[in-house]
């Protein structure tokens, strides 16, 4: 871009959000290239942050004149360089936009603009409406509600109510050519409660990354918050039992949450599965139930003793119930250089001792360490299979064989039938490659449609 | 050294007028013949019952009034029949507990006596303050976990196996004496290593004893606590009955009383930790319930522990009850004026 017409779309940006609110200083352009993963950070031209729904409009209309690439930024925590402004352009971060605007307390749902974050939102939920709350990632708090539905987020409440983007309830969205448009039964009715009965266009928007629109509202689902909350952990040797455990634990609909995790270190969790079983209830009574349902659906391994519950020390406990999990981000820097990264297929259930399997060949194929956490996804309907592999940024050959695994995790997820979650630009070809050519079609299609200049989140879902 | 062999006078459970050892334990029912008839099976490594529902309390030990390790033989055969107490997950994941780390520290160079183990309790390590632990050093992590648990979960050997190293990590200190924070350590110096021929270089000191004696020397500065206390037996206190008036002399230093219950001194009942590990829900619920109850009846306002195993196993439901659960070293702190680490 000439430096004339950098110049003046910067004084336009300037124009829209204020001085204050635009930079392409070098220092913040840096901030922006990056995420915390393994893709290849590439700077942007401008970052601006809008305040409103019309600033954001007025910045989409002026990149889509000039045909300048735009990428809409939440808390920048995919992993998987999403927001990694690949043909550099604006990156327009949304943090700015960030009050919870409504909650309707007996429609058990929220409506929120773009920017909130998820530890946010709990803060608010905790301290104004005790008696509800939302299915809260175990990212870091500075991650946004709307980026987590943005990618198909899961959390504490997956396990009930599926992915967190089938929570949504309606969006508020900037088209890529300006028009602001509403989503769900928002479009007609001041209530935000549903997407249904009308034809479902969130699908334009949900899951393609920013690559259609920018999401600047959108209502969630809340749900009842229980007074009481426990864990329990069952453990196992033979990863072949998982799917059938799982499938016994769902069938009580007695649990939250259902998440598996495994890894080497500490000592105590090598050559062990675990599967983490969380239980809320009114009253001891209701918990207690509960409790004895999950010991009961278990019996069966238990007594032939493949697997048992964990004598938890409270303080492991008190780990386990935090909300997000901490033990995500400790486990990230376990090789002490900041390096976290890992390929999260949605797999079908029955896939996890394949999928496990795998994780082990590759972590020894490649020398590299591992985090194995998956989630289970409504009553078995599938799972996330997250193949984490922490690494050494200051060892650039720990780097490589990192990136290979997480290359070959990839492979793997797609050949035992998975789909890669939230994947990477060079994943999301992959997953191109192998998928239906008339669905591929319609995809190009619709993108063409929504975003004829082709500015929106450019090197993502771009088919060949 | 696996091969250790414990040992055992069959000759004394031949001529047993009792056969406590079974008859009395709390979690079968069994009587005076049965007790005997398995006894003698399982003396001669024969299959009984008694190894399939043995819950581990150790009681029996205590119980046995000649001595001769009956709860020793039956772990030893548990282990030899492939018998499992806990499902095989839950003792992978302890045997591997017990291996060292790159954080474990094999000696501790500069520590002098007076020295306290605190085995494998790093989070007690800022309660051992105060007057009552000047000066003393502090040794811990896995080169110094004296392995005793195992005898939970059907792997006796390895104790044996890890013991002496263990022990000539400490006797590398030349520590006359080692107070010994956790009596699973205390009991497998004084009554588990001698079971088995294995020597002890060091003169193992119970914590409650030490502790004992720290107070007589700071016996003017004691401001009678009044208040009634349920303390809790572990397991490992079976094995060391002998230490077992420290706590009534603490007690009476200490101005609180040891209320009179029935699940108390010989007729203890297990904290139910590892009943729950064991995966007998009903009897952990049911165990801990009649075990509070019992607390709540007498009106106990505190719970007192020596082992941080049953503090976390029994706290939880202690404090339901308005009880309040504390560590002994901490009660007599208490008792001289000091708050407990952590406490507010």
């Amino acid at each position: 871009m000439e430096v004339t017409s950098m110049d003046n779309i910067y004084k336009s940006l300037a124009e829209i959000v204020g001085e204050e609110y635009v930079s392409n200083r070098k220092e913040e352009l840096y901030i922006y290239s990056q995420d915390p993963g393994m893709m290849e950070p590439h700077e942007p031209d401008y970052v601006v942050m809008p305040k409103t729904t019309e600033e954001v409009q007025k910045i989409v209309k002026l990149a889509n004149e000039e045909k300048i690439p735009i990428v809409p930024v939440g808390g920048s925590l995919s992993l998987s360089g999403l927001v990694i402004p690949h043909r550099g352009g604006i990156t327009l971060d949304l943090k700015r936009m960030d009050r919870v605007l409504e909650v309707n307390e007996k429609s058990r749902y929220v409506i929120l603009e773009a920017g909130v974050t998820t530890g946010k939102l709990k803060a608010y939920l905790e301290r104004r409406h005790p008696n509800l709350r939302f299915s809260i990632p175990d990212a870091p708090p500075s991650a946004t509600v709307a980026g987590n539905i943005v990618i198909h987020g899961q959390g504490r409440l997956t396990q009930q109510y599926g992915f967190n983007s089938d929570m949504v309830t309606g969006l508020e969205v900037v088209l890529p050519t300006g028009e602001v448009c509403k989503i769900g039964s928002c479009s007609v009715s001041p209530y935000w409660f549903s997407r249904a009965p009308l034809p479902d266009l969130a699908g334009f928007f949900l899951g393609w990354f920013g690559t259609t629109g920018i999401i600047t509202k959108l209502g969630l689902r809340l749900y009842p918050k229980k007074k009481m909350r426990d864990a329990e952990v069952f453990v196992v040797e033979d990863p072949n039992l998982v799917p059938d455990i799982i499938y016994r634990l769902t069938h009580t609909e007695m649990t939250e949450d259902i998440v598996v995790a495994a890894q080497p270190y500490p000592l105590l969790y090598k050559d062990i599965i675990m599967i983490l079983i969380y239980i809320t209830g009114d009253s001891d009574e209701e918990v207690e139930f509960k409790r004895r349902m999950v010991w009961d659906a278990l019996r069966t391994y238990i007594d032939s003793k493949e697997g048992g519950f964990s004598m938890l020390p409270p303080d492991m406990k008190q780990v386990l119930l935090k909300m997000p999990s901490s033990d995500t981000t400790r486990f990230a820097d376990v090789m002490k250089g900041g390096g976290f990264e890992y390929c999260g297929p949605i797999i079908p259930v029955e896939k996890f001792p394949e999928a496990y399997k795998k994780l082990l060949e590759l972590t020894s194929k490649y020398g590299i360490t591992y985090g194995m956490t998956g989630r289970v996804i409504g009553r078995s309907h599938c799972m996330m299979f997250a193949f984490g592999y922490p690494f050494n940024r200051a060892d650039p050959d720990n780097i490589e064989r990192t990136k290979k695994a997480l290359h070959d995790s990839n492979i793997a997820s797609l050949d035992i039938g998975g789909v890669p979650w939230k994947p990477e630009v060079p994943a999301q070809k992959m997953v191109m490659e192998r998928m239906d050519k008339n669905t591929l079609e319609l995809m190009k299609r619709i993108k063409k449609l929504l975003d004829p200049n082709g500015i929106m989140n450019p090197g993502n879902w771009e088919a060949e | 050294m696996p091969g250790l062999k414990l040992k055992f006078d069959e000759k004394l459970c031949a001529t047993c007028p009792t056969y406590d050892c079974l008859v009395r334990c709390q979690y079968m029912d069994i009587d005076k013949d049965t007790a005997k008839a398995e006894m003698e099976k399982m003396i001669k490594g024969g299959d009984s019952f008694v190894l399939q529902q043995c819950v581990t309390c150790y009681a029996c030990e205590e119980y046995c009034k000649r001595g001769n390790h009956p709860f020793y033989l039956i772990t030893d055969l548990q282990e030899k029949k492939g018998i499992l107490p806990i499902p095989k997950p839950l003792v992978t994941q302890w045997i591997n507990i017990g291996v060292p780390g790159r954080r474990d520290i094999q000696q501790f160079w500069g520590a002098t006596e007076p020295a306290i183990s605190l085995c494998l309790f790093p989070e007690y390590v800022d309660s051992i303050q105060g007057k009552l632990f000047e000066d003393v050093s502090i040794i811990l992590g896995r080169y110094f976990f004296c392995q005793l648990a195992y005898l939970h979960f059907g792997k006796p050997s390895l104790i044996r196996e890890r013991l002496p190293g263990i022990i000539e990590n400490i006797a590398k200190h030349d520590f006359k004496e080692v107070i010994c924070f956790h009596d699973e350590c205390y009991s497998t110096f004084t009554s588990y290593a001698p079971a088995y021929g294995i020597e002890v270089p060091f003169k193992p000191i119970h914590l409650f004893e030490y502790l004992y004696n720290k107070l007589r020397e700071h016996e003017d500065e004691i401001k009678p606590l009044n208040i009634k206390i349920a303390y809790q037996r572990n397991c490992s206190t079976r094995l060391a009955p002998k230490k077992e008036h420290f706590v009534d002399d603490i007690f009476s230093l200490i101005g609180a009383e040891r209320v009179e219950r029935k699940y108390d001194r010989e007729n203890a009942l297990c904290c139910a930790g590892i009943i729950r590990g064991l995966q007998k829900y009903d009897l952990f619920v049911d165990v801990q319930k009649r075990n509070v109850e019992d607390m709540v009846n007498v009106g106990a306002e505190y719970c007192v522990f020596n082992c941080p195993a049953c503090f976390s196993s029994l706290s939880e439901a202690v404090a339901k009850k308005g009880i309040k659960s504390i560590m002994m070293h901490d009660l007599c702190k208490l008792a001289l004026g000091e708050k407990p680490a952590g406490w507010k």
